[in-house]
């Protein structure tokens, strides 16, 4: 599904990824942890394909194509989604021309045929149903006005109705209350599938309480410095990041 | 901030139809074809009645000629492109109504009055079924049943004494006819009224639109003023607009402007709001080679509001320059000015918003607001607030706001899986919705949306009306 071999990524002069290796099989959650700077967020928007960032060496594979050559666009098309950390206020673009534009560009894609104005408003009230959020948000101009909480709603709104292949969150869990929480990991847990892989950024633990990862992975100073099972996020959140390796005790330090 | 000239708005023009000498005779005979055109218009018997404004206006424009940089409110409005040609009305034109109807706005139901090269032409308007008392038609026909009414109105707002003021002296000295609109006290007109001004555009041709609206008190209207030319050429077209708005009368203008790329458009617009009066106006502008809006409104009662709207799309080396001007005369007035434009290209706007608060006009509520999207590195904006507040215990805001596309946003909208092209559209779009979402009649609204998606740059005609 996804290969990430010695990535490299920096922004002007400050190198952020410094070799970062990455397998996710179909139908994994991966959770992606370390402390703040650790290049985290990074990751998440190289893979999604954010310009402000340039790759200088390594490879990222997605479903046999080389990702890093494909334009954000594309990568949405054939699946990628992230939910961003701070979603973007759009005032004058409705929340629900955005997601009918988005849904049937990926249709498109795949070659189905694009939805009707009935069709698509009948699928978007079933999947507010299951997260359990009012059908009020569609005519609300994208993010303007929302609550750190409604925004995150909002992108995992949009990630059940776009139903991506690799769906990435970056700290999506930041900021959130516990009924926030829930709807969160509903979405993702929803989505869960032999076909739907899913990288989760985060901080803190608490979130891998609702979506139980397959494989966690440390990440400090551009480098995935352990990986393990499920067992692993507990461990972090007992002992913290200090004791992972010289290298996060200097991160943990300053 | 600052300057001077608040006591000038408040001084009283002098009777349109005072009875002067011919002074005709004495003036230079440097202005070429526009002194030809008026020496015939002088000699029209047909239409005499216009004689002396017209001569007043005409000597004042060959007093001070074209204006020039060195006037500050056309510092940034090179016009020599206009006083380099030599302008001519063109021979009258019957155009058929199938050219008309391109301009039109398809489901907008009642009047309309259409003006060709500046003359009214009957066959082409429909103005039956108006309610009783209203006029809407030719001035020149007004000035045949009322004339008091003509003298009372016509070039009472739109003076021209000021040096900056030469297209208005010219409008004056070159009228010939125009367009009235008269509601009557306490009626509502149900429909809006259309007032289409089409140029039929050779190289060179010029028009001098006139138009005098009257709402009476209580009374309720709503005018959409188009301009529009039926070829690409560079004609001109010297638009001047008095309004006056009664005592506790409604008036939703619109004007919009469709000129050809080549075009140049001069238009001012005067207003008089009386007790209580509510005057709004959207002007959506998206042709001409040189346009200049200017408005000039005056708040002359107490518990009046004035809002302008403007919306203008310019690229090439095009320039748009709204002026406006609103002089809070009484107390307890609002006025509200919400101005976007967005540039590509090298093309240049120019915003200067001056607000005047008298010194007894306690109470104002005055809120300006300006925005402007570049869309290219070349683009480039003028924008200047002028507040002179001589009272005080007011309100008065303005705001500047000149930006590119957020690039957070463009990616958003990619990483959701639209195309860079899409992306842009649909964040164009969205800058101009909020003053598109104010126009209240429903076909003009879409069919200005469709328009404007036809003229951003790469589109590809997608419709953003909600899903």
């Amino acid at each position: 599904m996804l290969t990430v071999k010695n990535l490299h990524a920096r922004i002007g002069d400050h190198e952020i990824l410094k070799g970062v290796d990455i397998t996710v099989n179909p139908g994994e959650v991966h959770a992606i942890m370390g402390p703040n700077g650790s290049g985290k967020s990074t990751l998440a928007n190289v893979l999604a394909g954010r310009e402000d960032y340039e790759v200088t060496d390594g490879t990222v594979t997605y479903e046999g194509k080389d990702l890093l050559e494909m334009d954000p666009e594309d990568r949405a098309r054939e699946g990628v989604f992230l939910a961003f950390q701070y979603p973007v206020e759009i005032p004058g673009v409705n929340n629900a021309y955005l997601l009918k534009a988005a849904l049937n560009e990926i249709r498109k894609h795949r070659g189905e045929s694009e939805l009707d104005a009935m069709d698509f408003m009948t699928l978007v009230k079933e999947r507010m149903k299951v997260l359990d959020i009012d059908t009020g948000l569609l005519n609300r101009p994208v993010n303007d006005g929302f609550s750190g909480g409604e925004k995150k709603r909002n992108e995992i709104f949009q990630m059940v109705v776009l139903e991506p292949k690799l769906a990435i969150m970056d700290e999506t869990d930041s900021g959130l209350d516990i009924d926030a929480l829930k709807v969160v990991s509903k979405g993702v847990n929803t989505l869960r599938s032999p076909d739907c892989s899913t990288i989760v950024v985060t901080h803190y633990q608490r979130l891998l309480n609702y979506i139980v990862p397959d494989v966690v992975h440390v990440l400090s100073d551009g480098r995935i410095v352990k990986s393990g099972g499920k067992e692993l996020a507990l461990e972090l959140e007992e002992k913290g990041y200090g004791w992972i390796g010289s290298d996060v005790q200097a991160q943990v330090g300053a | 901030m600052g300057g001077s000239g608040a006591t000038s708005k408040l001084r009283s023009a002098p009777s349109a139809f005072q009875k002067t000498p011919a002074m005709t005779t004495q003036l230079a005979a440097r202005q070429g074809t526009y002194r030809a055109t008026f020496d015939q218009l002088q000699q029209d018997p047909r239409v005499d009645a216009f004689g002396a404004l017209r001569a007043r206006g005409f000597a004042r424009f060959s007093e001070v000629g074209f204006p020039t940089t060195r006037l500050e409110s056309w510092r940034f409005t090179n016009v020599s492109p206009v006083t380099q040609r030599q302008f001519a009305v063109p021979a009258p034109t019957d155009l058929e109504p199938s050219v008309i109807s391109s301009f039109e706005l398809n489901g907008v139901e009642g009047p309309q009055v259409v003006c060709v090269d500046g003359r009214y032409s009957p066959h082409l308007s429909s103005v039956s079924e108006l309610p009783v008392g209203v006029e809407l038609g030719s001035m020149a026909d007004l000035l045949g049943t009322n004339p008091k009414v003509v003298a009372q109105h016509l070039a009472q707002l739109a003076r021209f004494d000021d040096p900056a003021a030469s297209f208005t002296a010219l409008n004056t000295g070159l009228l010939q006819d125009g367009l009235v609109v008269r509601i009557p006290d306490d009626t509502v007109l149900e429909t809006p009224v259309r007032l289409l001004f089409v140029s039929t555009g050779g190289n060179d041709a010029m028009s001098h639109p006139r138009t005098l609206v009257m709402a009476g008190t209580n009374s309720q209207v709503r005018l959409v003023e188009s301009y529009a030319g039926v070829s690409d050429n560079a004609y001109l077209t010297n638009a001047v607009t008095e309004v006056f708005v009664g005592d506790g009368a409604v008036v939703e203008h619109y004007k919009l402007l469709r000129e050809s790329v080549e075009a140049f458009h001069i238009a001012s617009m005067h207003l008089s709001l009386g007790r209580s009066a509510t005057f709004s106006s959207n002007a959506i502008t998206l042709g001409g080679a040189i346009v200049r809006n200017e408005v000039m409104a005056e708040l002359r009662g107490e518990g009046g509001e004035c809002t302008l709207n403007g919306l203008y799309l310019v690229d090439g080396t095009r320039l748009v320059d709204n002026h406006t001007t609103i002089l809070h005369a009484k107390p307890h007035c609002d006025s509200h000015e919400l101005y976007k434009g967005i540039l590509d290209n090298q093309s240049r706007a120019v915003f200067n918003g001056k607000i005047i608060v008298a010194i007894d006009a306690q109470k104002t509520d005055a809120k300006q607001t300006n925005k402007a999207l570049l869309l290219s590195e070349e683009a480039q904006i003028n924008t200047k607030p002028e507040l002179e507040i001589f009272a005080d215990d007011v309100k008065c805001t303005h705001g500047a706001t000149i930006g590119q596309l957020d690039s957070d946003a463009l990616f958003y909208l990619r990483s959701r899986g639209l195309d860079l092209e899409q992306a842009r559209d649909v964040l164009i779009h969205a800058f101009a919705s909020d003053v598109l979402d104010r126009i209240t009649i429903a076909p003009i609204r879409e069919q200005l949306d469709s328009v404007l998606l036809q003229q951003l740059p790469g589109s590809r005609h997608a419709s953003f009306a909600t899903a």
